[in-house]
């Protein structure tokens, strides 16, 4: 799944947002509350908070490799 | 924040000092039955939080209630230094053979309130001061040790009062400063104490200014005087721009957007931080700039709010761009303003390049900020460029434009 | 050398474990040589630590662990607690407290601030940012992150007081840029009343050898810039001074506050107008933008050689 803002994009590999566990986590690490956990238990992107993103790296951290990606619109599409 | 008299009048009686008996009125009806209680010529005195009430009219008196009443009709219709008056204070004349002065100020460089205190009264102090210096006493008291109530009998005897004058005075002006501590004023002042024909003592009319920051403790009092938490008491009521502006910043917890102040200039302005603003305000002013607002960003604020403080200064009528400037930022991330400066003229249809006059924030994460800034176009400057010069080139810029 | 801090100076960090404390606590331990905090106090903490830097519930106990004297304490609780906060390091022996909280009432300053003199401690701010020496400690916000701090400040012999945090960075950074570094700077707080005016810290800067000059920001409110007026006539400094005044428009608009909340004009001596007269009669230039400060104060320094 992908959400946009003017400033930043979020991308989540379609298998991570499926793993309730990781859900749970992204929401608890990132402090601008992008990431949420839909009733579902799946993962959900919070349209309006993307481009409050500090580019903290908390969520890079806490999913495996490649799950999360984000992306710098104004910088050519920089991944963080 | 300041108590307009009818509510000073109320601290001090509270305090156990003498006032005279008094009502407040805001219909003639109203002042007709205050004037009736007080049984004999009265003084109605209008109700607002500037001086000047005596010159403008607004200081009337009367024999009878009836004529209370009807000069109520006129004080309530006069304006005065921009306010119209809330009400009228229906106040009983008093008869007195002598006026005194007694006042409690902070002394901000001793760190400690001072009292002061004048056997002239009735009169500007800051005039006796000047004219009578040995009239004027002044004793400052300790913030630890409570006041026992030689600290009023020295500053009173310094000024040649002694006597039963002395001795009936020292209660009064002992209350003042303890109600000066317990309500955390600024400001406690009555101006004149009346000494009457038998020689009793009476407070006459006070003001009375409380610290914004203890608000919250003397919530109690201040809802039995009926001061609303919304009332802002500045010498200025708050204009529906400035409104705007605090709404903005209570949006979310994330630092300060707002502290928006109108002015009626065509360059709009997104500054920060306290004395950043304070430089940079100047700045545009001294480069012939006209401000339509002054505001202030700090504490590392949301780019929502952000955006909402650039939002209302882009909107306001007659702005024709605005200018983004700080000093150098620690705290507050230069990447985030930019974002929320951007994002507001984006969402309301408006060029970055052309509406941003230019962008002066040096600092935290400004290598990511003026990224953002290329992409956009927008003119920016690092710290090399001074808080005045960027002023300057945001002045120059809208000057070119119109 | 430097005043109030250096190289050995130890300190606590009271309500370290609050968010904007965690970032300051590693700043101070980022910066220069790396700040001794022997401690941090959160009541109910215990036995917590932050970056490194052990918690406890009390100060004594901090001082207990430490086994010696601390030196100071950087306050960063909120105004309702920040009394008791500082009560509580001048009884346990401190004698330098920082107070970052703003928007205390000034009744509780103005007892923190009596105490304080009574026990023989100083009291900077509150509403400041603390206080740094170039290359070797910061004690507080001042300057952000190490590296940010680095940027702005660089050793050297100029001596920075001021009335505003982000102020004594920028000001700092433009001797920085003009190749002249700083003694120390130091962010006095913005209230109405503050634990150490321009006056009270003059005499440590003219008793530090390595301070030739002072460069002070100021606003409207108050008589702070009297004070310093009045101490420059009487003490024959050695000391040039240039001052730069913010807050000239609120001349116009008495009973208005900007900025900071000791900036409220209340009396003509408060004015921008009245403030810039006074210092200049005791022989203060005051400079009209920041960018002139260098050349000024350079300028008088070399005055006072020659």
């Amino acid at each position: 799944m992908r959400a946009e803002g003017i400033f930043i994009a979020v991308e989540v590999e379609d298998g991570a947002a499926a793993d309730q566990a990781l859900a749970a986590k992204l929401t608890e690490v990132c402090p601008v509350d992008i990431f949420a956990v839909a009733s579902s238990g799946e993962l959900e992107l919070v349209d309006k908070n993307i481009d409050e993103c500090v580019l903290c790296r908390l969520c890079l951290d806490a999913a495996p490799e490649g799950a999360v990606t984000i992306i710098k619109r104004y910088d050519n599409d920089a991944q963080l | 924040m300041r108590f307009y008299e009818y509510e000073a009048r109320e601290i001090v009686r509270r305090a156990g000092i003498p006032v005279t008996e008094f009502g407040f009125a805001t219909t003639p009806e109203e002042a007709k039955a205050a004037a009736e209680k007080i049984d004999g010529p009265s003084v109605v005195k209008s109700q607002v939080l500037s001086g000047g009430r005596m010159k403008a009219g607004g200081v009337q008196f009367a024999d009878t209630p009836d004529e209370a009443a009807a000069h109520t009709v006129d004080v309530l219709k006069i304006e005065i230094g921009g306010q119209m008056p809330r009400g009228v204070l229906v106040d009983t004349k008093a008869e007195v053979e002598q006026e005194y002065y007694a006042g409690v100020v902070w002394d901000g460089t001793a760190k400690q309130p001072v009292i002061i205190f004048s056997p002239v009264g009735g009169i500007d102090i800051e005039q006796v001061a000047e004219e009578q210096p040995d009239k004027v006493g002044r004793r400052h008291i300790s913030n630890l040790r409570p006041l026992t109530g030689f600290e009023a009998k020295e500053v009173i005897a310094s000024t040649g009062v002694t006597g039963s004058e002395l001795n009936k005075l020292v209660p009064i002006v002992t209350k003042l400063a303890q109600l000066f501590i317990d309500n955390d004023m600024t400001l406690a002042e009555i101006n004149p104490i009346g000494r009457l024909a038998d020689g009793s003592f009476i407070a006459l009319d006070a003001h009375m200014d409380m610290e914004n920051e203890a608000r919250g403790r003397h919530k109690k009092l201040l809802a039995e005087l009926g001061v609303g938490d919304d009332e802002t008491r500045e010498a200025r009521e708050p204009t529906a721009f400035e409104l705007a502006g605090e709404a903005v910043d209570s949006e979310d917890h994330r630092g300060v957007a707002g502290n928006v102040t109108e002015f009626d200039g065509n360059l709009g302005l997104v500054i920060g931080a306290g004395g950043g603003s304070l430089t940079l305000f100047d700045a545009v002013r001294a480069h012939g700039g006209k401000p339509a607002n002054y505001c202030e960003i700090g504490g590392n604020p949301s780019v929502s709010k952000t955006c909402g403080l650039a939002k209302l200064v882009l909107q306001k009528p007659g702005v024709d761009k605005i200018a983004v400037m700080m000093s150098i930022v620690s705290n507050t991330r230069v990447d985030i303003v930019a974002r929320g400066v951007i994002k507001a003229c984006l969402e309301l249809g408006m060029d970055p390049s052309e509406k941003i006059a230019i962008f002066r924030i040096p600092g935290a994460w400004e290598d990511e900020g003026f990224k953002i800034l290329d992409a956009y176009g927008v003119e920016y400057a690092d710290r090399s460029v001074s808080m005045h010069e960027a002023a300057k080139r945001a002045v120059e810029k809208i000057g070119a434009g119109s | 050398m430097s005043i109030l801090v250096g190289a050995n100076t130890t300190f606590i960090v009271q309500g370290i474990t609050g968010r904007e404390a965690v970032n300051l606590t590693r700043e101070c331990l980022d910066y220069g040589a790396g700040a001794k905090v022997v401690g941090g106090v959160t009541p109910g903490r215990l036995g917590r630590e932050v970056h490194g830097v052990p918690v406890f519930d009390t100060v004594e106990q901090a001082v207990a662990h430490h086994g010696a004297p601390i030196d100071g304490s950087v306050v960063t609780v909120p105004p309702a607690f920040t009394k008791d906060a500082v009560f509580e390091a001048i009884e346990n022996g401190i004698k330098l407290i920082v107070i970052v909280t703003e928007r205390i009432p000034r009744r509780d300053v103005a007892q923190m601030v009596e105490l304080a003199s009574a026990n023989d401690a100083r009291i900077i701010g509150p509403n400041c940012l603390g206080i740094i020496v170039p290359d070797v400690i910061k004690m507080g916000g001042i300057g952000g992150p190490a590296k940010d701090a680095a940027k702005a400040y660089t050793p050297g012999s100029i001596g920075v007081i001021s009335r505003s945090g982000g102020m004594t960075t920028e000001m700092s950074s433009t001797l920085t840029a003009a190749g002249m570094g700083q003694s120390t700077a130091v962010s006095i707080g913005g209230d109405a009343i503050i634990g150490s005016s321009y006056a009270e810290l003059m005499p440590l800067f003219e008793a530090d050898e390595a301070t030739e000059g002072i460069v002070i920001y100021t606003e409207p409110g108050g008589r702070m810039e009297a004070q310093l007026a009045q101490w420059v006539a009487e003490n024959n400094s050695r000391l040039p001074i240039v001052a730069f005044m913010a807050g000239r428009f609120m001349d116009e608009m008495p009973g208005m506050s900007f900025g900071h909340a000791g900036t409220i004009v209340e009396g003509k001596e408060d004015t921008a107008t009245e403030k810039i007269a006074r210092l200049a009669e005791a022989g203060i230039t005051v400079a009209e933008e920041i960018s002139e400060i260098p050349a000024l104060i350079q300028a008088k320094i070399d005055e006072r050689k020659s």
